[in-house]
């Protein structure tokens, strides 16, 4: 590889390699996320104190006992919501907002490497987030069902779901009012959504409402595969499947980089 | 020559685009000489970011045709991507981010990049300790500046590449600007400042409410004709005066007691004898080239634009 001689300027144009590319910019999401205060709060503070208070609830509230093993499974949910939903439309919205978008789009990158990056970006902030809470909630006495590998790729159907009903709402709206409604979703989802607690834990009414919500559907997976041993449950699947699709869909025609 | 275009770094023919039912570029077109340094110089809306937007892929062309380096914006973006700089008029950089490190980031995208210490160094960003959000606006174009050309393109769009920056870090950009072409770069900048039009572009665009109203160097757009100007008692008849000057030439009286003869060099040996036959003394009487910004006022009126 030839280098500059210092002070001249001469063209010498070229992209890294792709796998390079990409790793740089991944790099550059991970550190973007943990860099940010609030992002932090949202992404690992807030799932390990819910782990943590809700480990702490009588059994006949949350229907089930050991009360850790009833509740872990939805904090691991919550850590999603947390990083591939709120967290990157909060983040990718300022971004377009300053232009970032923009400006490495228009470098050896590209749009569709920036989307990439993203993704594998969401992907190691999740790791570290769920090894943290799975640490935890170990500690609190958790004992998973034998069906736990099957989590995986319920965590990982989750994350493109919610990763493109995050980029839909960044691509859509202001950057403000993309962080107000990110945060106002994560706050109702967390808390009426069907995720930490189960949809028979909450009023009759909503329940039917509430379970066709890819919370409940992501809650109820991985209730399943991690509490009961059963099954991955077909129905959350094509709730997940099918707010991913519409979601995505709609992100490609909306989203605006500028 | 036997291809007129081999040369061309960026083409532009018939350029159209509009914002709903306004029209931003209307029937541009343009040709960008490889090797030089062009500078598209208009009032706000003239359609100046438009054409460069579209140049940079980031806007379709309404209609026309824009080649860059003989390729599409549009369906060529892969290929281009690697050789063209890009600095956007505000920022495209993280809020959170520092000067050197995210040069640093910037430069891993690609193959041959400058060494980043040195280009900091150059723009004095290497005692730049702020995050982006902090950093005063002409670091922030600096940074933008630096971003653009590290990875070593062979074609640099600069929109407003020296607003907010104060005198000394303009002069810095500008060495970098000319070094770039000096080099071999092809630079395309966008601006509404006349001095750095005239002291940077080897080509000037002028461009007004969508239209190119002039192209050339900047010789050419300002003519070699030089005005002469002098001081006398307001008032006196340049009947006398007009009736020595060569056809064309003008004589008038542009202020009161101000004069102002555009005769080329048979000026001066007119007003000379002129002077002496009347009884009049000129006092400072001094010649004086037609200014880029002469030639920008006359092009696109003095009112003010909205």
């Amino acid at each position: 590889m030839s280098s500059s001689t210092p002070g001249g300027l001469a063209p010498h144009p070229g992209a890294a390699p792709r796998a390079q590319i990409l790793l740089a910019q991944t790099g550059a999401e991970v550190r973007t996320s943990l860099r940010n205060g609030e992002q932090l709060l949202l992404t690992l503070v807030i799932p390990v104190v819910v782990l943590v208070a809700l480990s702490r609830l009588p059994a006949d509230l949350v229907g089930g006992s050991p009360v850790i093993d009833v509740v872990a499974p939805g904090v691991l949910g919550l850590a999603v919501l947390s990083t591939a939903f709120t967290g990157q439309a909060i983040g990718t919205g300022f971004e377009r907002r300053y232009g970032v978008l923009r400006l490495l789009g228009a470098t050896p990158l590209g749009r569709s490497g920036l989307l990439v990056a993203k993704t594998l970006g969401v992907l190691v902030v999740e790791t570290a987030q769920v090894l943290l809470l799975v640490a935890v909630a170990l500690a609190l006495g958790w004992s998973p069902a034998p069906t736990w590998p099957w989590a995986v790729p319920v965590l990982v159907l989750g994350t493109a779901t919610f990763s493109a009903l995050g980029l839909l709402l960044a691509g859509l709206l202001r950057a403000e009012a993309t962080l107000a409604v990110a945060n106002a979703l994560y706050l109702l989802l967390l808390a009426a959504g069907g995720l930490v607690l189960p949809v028979d834990r909450l009023p009759d009414v909503l329940a039917p409402v509430i379970a066709l919500l890819p919370t409940a559907a992501l809650g109820d997976a991985l209730r399943a595969v991690l509490l009961d041993g059963g099954p991955v449950p077909a129905g959350a699947v094509v709730v997940l499947l099918g707010w991913g699709a519409a979601a995505g869909a709609a992100a490609v025609r909306t989203f605006r980089w500028d | 020559m036997s291809d007129p275009h081999a040369d061309a770094a960026v083409e532009i023919v018939d350029l159209r685009v509009s914002y709903g039912t306004q029209t931003a570029v209307d029937g541009l077109s343009l040709t960008v000489r490889a090797g030089t340094i062009t500078a598209l110089l208009g009032p706000n809306g003239a359609g100046k970011t438009t054409t460069i937007e579209v140049c940079e892929g980031f806007r379709r062309a309404g209609s026309g045709r824009v080649r860059v380096w003989g390729l599409d914006p549009q369906r060529d973006g892969p290929l281009l991507r690697s050789r063209v700089g890009v600095m956007l008029q505000d920022g495209g950089i993280y809020s959170g981010a520092r000067a050197v490190p995210m040069l640093r980031h910037m430069s891993r995208f690609y193959a041959h990049p400058l060494d980043v210490a040195d280009l900091a160094g150059r723009l004095g960003l290497d005692t730049v300790r702020a995050t982006y959000r902090r950093m005063s606006g002409g670091e922030k174009q600096r940074l933008a500046l630096a971003c653009a050309i590290v990875g070593r393109p062979d074609l640099v769009f600069l929109d407003e590449p020296s607003a907010g920056m104060d005198p000394q870090t303009r002069l810095a950009a500008w060495a970098l600007v000319e070094q770039l072409r000096t080099d071999g770069a092809t630079v395309v900048l966008t601006t509404h400042l006349m001095d750095e039009a005239e002291r940077l572009a080897d080509d000037v665009a002028i461009m007004d409410r969508g239209r190119l109203v002039a192209h050339g160097t900047v010789g050419e757009l300002c003519g070699s004709g030089e005005s002469l100007v002098f001081r006398a008692e307001p008032g006196l008849d340049l009947a006398a005066l007009r009736a020595l000057l060569p056809a064309g030439s003008t004589a008038d009286e542009v202020a009161p007691g101000r004069y102002l003869v555009a005769a080329g060099t048979a000026g001066l040996h007119a007003v000379s004898s002129w002077a002496a036959s009347v009884g009049v003394e000129p006092r400072d009487l001094s010649t004086r080239r037609r200014t880029l910004e002469d030639v920008f006022l006359d092009l696109t009126g003095r009112e003010l634009r909205t």
